[in-house]
């Protein structure tokens, strides 16, 4: 017989009038491999159907599930329950719009994202049907899906303190997402163009340095490092543009 | 309740994986107003978790040499067991190398050839040579005469969305996501969009377009068991079917992947055997070379989990804590750890995050488990779904009919944007053509039905059933009668507790208020279209009276082309509990039907 486990959830749905946020006991017992992700759908299959969260692959793949255990922001489907004590709580990350429960909603927030860094590639090239691809060396290719691995599961996000008190910060995801591009040869952006993007305040210099996202990553992506690169590179562009004389907001 | 809001575009596109978002681009690329919607945001579709690659005769690797579209067509063929539609196929080994350039041009890491001399851990020895450096490189996978799967380490199907992705960012097409599609709205001939609930707040919105394209992947859930993602509940062709006039073809149709991980049954990549990985039996025995002496592990899909099943059935299976059933082993631990945790890096963290395995080192469980749907909605070559006007589909979501009975790995992700793109321009032609025309009050008739659905389920009027215990008996009753060896006694047993919980699920009452983004409330709206999308697999199979591809009737062993050289089209009549079966020719213009070299046609079941 597995141990007896009390998960205590946090619960608030903002669309049922007069709902408070609260935190519920739930009692269930614990066998062999059990992760979050089975703990919680038995708890909505079983005891409660009002419950709500947001689950998709399962797998660690997809970022949907992330959440705070026992204060921590971690992906629940990969999270074993022997891992944690037998009383534990689970609340919804901070920093995003609460949906109801644990749920969140990263999918606005990391659109608009993407819109406002303009992560996608910059070219002025048209792309040709009959053309063979350009080469690139494989070393490049390798270096570029290391931060391309980043799953927007808000981890890093609930955990920077910077996000939780600047909400136009694009944290240490939208730093390694730009980095991402900057490494990138088929980008044709000067390094003054990304520093009209991300030299700034809610950019590469709002980081105070805690470092707190890089403990957090799922995929472990050595976010504080590459966030040093863009923030050299950002410093370097930034010297170069005050000597041209261009004024700096 | 009414109708929150109405939306009116050009093109509405259900889903944001990377079918519906290729298909998507190329409309807005158009000029038209395209509205994405989808359960989650686009970066969290299930397209993401496909790992091991893409198919394109590219010939760059040595190993590849010589590659064009007329091998990568043929192979494609066989692995269908001749059940694909040759003239897709066609198209689509021809236009699949230019979507990978595409891609790449886009932004899509791929791994790239490196020059040298190479000893793979299968014991095969090449040079790749300068003038091919840099260019992209592929793996070997099941099924193929050539290596021709392009991959980023094995996070292809992550990479190619989110690439995807940046193109829909930059061309501003709007998603709205948390939607979910409940209802199409037709008057029998055309479609004119859907009804949608919205999963941020329960509330419904109108959708109303001059095209609909449906892309929102497979119908894996109506399984217990399956590597699928668990929004994979088959949704946009449970829609369809219930219009009672759209088909969907080929259910029966349904890919076990080789390589499920218990006790969670995640994918093990084919990239793993691909790059030389074995599968061992209890006594550690290499088995596959025995019934498969050419391609051994490689062989296709379907044919290496019967030979799995089979090796169990004979004794050979391996009792475990991983498991409840018995299971075999992926041995990868030859290939090095520097190439496991580099070029298979996502299974490595799956294995160490789920049953605390390193596979550089140590065995990886592994059990054949549901993972692909090669039939679903019906369409022609411009996916225009049968049926109705302005109505396509795309991806795993549509028979297009590019996979017949067994889809090859590696085809299916190039099959999404590939019929994306081919589809998509079709989608536009036809729009750019077509007129906006809605009566309004055919609309809100359809909204009243679903309002009326959702007060019934919540009032208790039809019944008291509860959802989830219906869910879990459909996916045991799939698990037990409707899986990798099929009989006609069992699949009969299989069809008569599916019709019984057909009806069980009309009667479906909430234990919960409903009120919100209720997430019971949302299971309960699927229900009855995920247990009729499950008929049409069983009943399918029932009638199927051979053998072919990944559909094997142990009663049928044999596949056979004067009588079934056919596609199942499965329809749903209002008021009925059985879909009702027609059937069309299967052409095979270019390569006529022969033997796959592989399977049990070409090798005679053995086994130590």
């Amino acid at each position: 017989m597995g141990r007896q486990l009390t998960i205590s959830c946090f619960r608030y749905n903002p669309n049922i009038p007069g709902d408070k946020p609260r935190m519920q006991d739930y009692k269930l017992e614990e066998y062999e491999g059990m992760t979050l992700f089975v703990a919680l759908n038995d708890i909505r299959e079983k005891l409660d159907p009002t419950l709500m969260f947001d689950f998709v692959c399962r797998a660690a793949i997809c970022g949907s599930c992330a959440m705070l255990i026992n204060g921590r922001p971690r992906l629940a489907c990969k999270t074993m329950t022997r891992t944690l004590p037998s009383r534990f709580t689970v609340m919804p990350l901070p920093v995003f719009k609460l949906i109801g429960d644990l749920s969140v909603d990263t999918g606005t927030w990391f659109r608009d994202l993407q819109v406002r860094a303009e992560a996608w590639i910059h070219t002025n090239k048209k792309f040709d049907f009959n053309a063979l691809e350009v080469r690139m060396d494989n070393k490049i290719a390798e270096d570029i899906y290391d931060p391309e691995q980043c799953i927007e599961c808000g981890c890093c996000v609930a955990n920077c303190i910077t996000a939780n008190i600047r909400p136009d910060f694009i944290g240490s995801t939208g730093i390694n997402r730009l980095y991402r591009f900057l490494i990138d040869p088929r980008d044709e952006r000067t390094d003054a163009e990304y520093y009209e993007v991300i030299g700034n305040e809610d950019g590469t210099f709002g980081c105070v340095g805690l470092m707190a996202c890089d403990d957090m990553c799922p995929k472990e992506i050595p976010l504080q490092e590459n966030l040093a690169y863009v923030r050299r590179k950002m410093a370097a562009a930034g010297l170069k543009l005050t000597f041209q004389g261009v004024k700096i907001s | 309740m009414s109708a929150k809001n109405t939306h009116i575009s050009d093109v509405l596109v259900i889903g944001a994986g990377l079918a519906a978002e290729r298909s998507a681009i190329e409309c807005a690329s158009a000029g038209l107003n395209v509205i994405i919607l989808s359960l989650v945001p686009p970066r969290r579709s299930h397209s993401t978790a496909a790992q091991g690659g893409m198919q394109a005769s590219l010939g760059n690797i040595a190993m590849g040499k010589g590659d064009n579209p007329e091998i990568h067509f043929a192979d494609t063929v066989k692995g269908s067991d001749w059940g694909c539609d040759q003239e897709v196929a066609k198209l689509f080994c021809e236009t699949v190398p230019s979507m990978i350039r595409q891609l790449d041009f886009w932004g899509v890491p791929w791994n790239r050839v490196t020059a040298g001399k190479k000893k793979y851990a299968s014991g095969i020895e090449t040079e790749d040579t300068k003038d091919k450096e840099g260019l992209i490189t592929a793996r070997d996978f099941g099924g193929v005469a050539k290596w021709r799967c392009c991959y980023t380490s094995d996070g292809t199907g992550h990479t190619v969305q989110f690439v995807v992705d940046t193109q829909v960012c930059k061309l501003g097409i709007p998603v709205h996501d948390r939607m979910e599609a409940i209802a199409l709205i037709h008057d029998g001939e055309t479609c004119y969009g859907c009804v949608a609930r919205d999963l941020r707040n329960g509330e419904l919105n109108v959708y109303l377009a001059k095209s609909t394209i449906i892309g929102t992947g497979g119908a894996g859930r109506i399984y217990a068991a399956s590597t699928n993602a668990v929004i994979n509940e088959g949704t946009g062709g449970a829609i369809a079917l219930a219009t009672g006039v759209v088909p969907l073809g080929n259910m029966e149709a349904i890919q076990f992947h080789p390589t499920g991980m218990p006790p969670v049954y995640i994918l093990m990549t084919e990239g793993a055997r691909g790059d030389g990985g074995y599968l061992l039996d209890k006594n550690m025995h290499r088995f596959m070379p025995d019934y498969e002496p050419k391609k051994k592990e490689l062989a296709s899909r379907d044919v290496v989990s019967r030979r799995m099943v089979q090796h169990i059935r004979a004794g050979y299976g391996v009792t475990s804590k991983y498991s409840t059933q018995q299971h075999l082993w992926l041995d990868i631990r030859h290939l090095g750890r520097q190439w496991v945790w580099k070029n298979l890096r996502e299974i490595a963290t799956i294995a160490t995050n789920f049953n605390g395995i390193d596979p550089a080192k140590e065995l990886v469980p592994v059990i054949p488990t549901q993972h692909y749907t090669m039939g679903g909605i019906r369409t022609n070559k411009d996916g225009a779904a049968y049926g109705l006007k302005g109505l396509f589909a795309m991806g795993e979501a549509a028979c297009w009919d590019l996979h017949g009975f067994n889809r090859l790995g590696g085809n299916s992700l190039a099959e999404t944007v590939t019929a994306g793109y081919i589809c998509g321009k079709q989608v536009a032609k036809y729009t750019l053509g077509a007129t906006q025309n809605f009566n309004m009050k055919m609309v809100e008739g359809f909204v009243k039905k679903e309002e009326e659905r959702i007060k019934n389920l919540i009032s208790g009027k039809n019944g008291r059933e509860n959802v989830y215990e219906i869910r879990d008996a459909m996916g045991t009753a799939m698990m037990d009668h409707v899986h990798i060896f099929r009989t006609g006694k069992s699949l009969e047993q299989g069809v008569a507790k599916l019709q019984e919980l057909y009806r069980r699920s009309l009667k479906i009452g909430l234990r919960s208020s409903g009120q919100g983004a209720n997430p019971e409330l949302a299971q309960a709206l699927r229900m009855p279209g995920m247990v009729r999308t499950a008929l049409c697999v069983a009943y399918g199979a029932l009638t199927r009276t051979e053998s072919r591809g990944s559909h094997f009737r142990e009663d049928y062993p044999k596949r056979d082309d004067v009588n079934w050289l056919k596609r199942t089209l499965a329809y749903w009549k209002e008021g009925a509990d059985l879909p009702t079966l027609d059937y069309e020719p299967v052409a095979c213009p270019i390569l006529p039907p022969g033997d796959r070299g592989y399977g049990e046609a070409s090798a005679g079941p053995k086994g130590k």
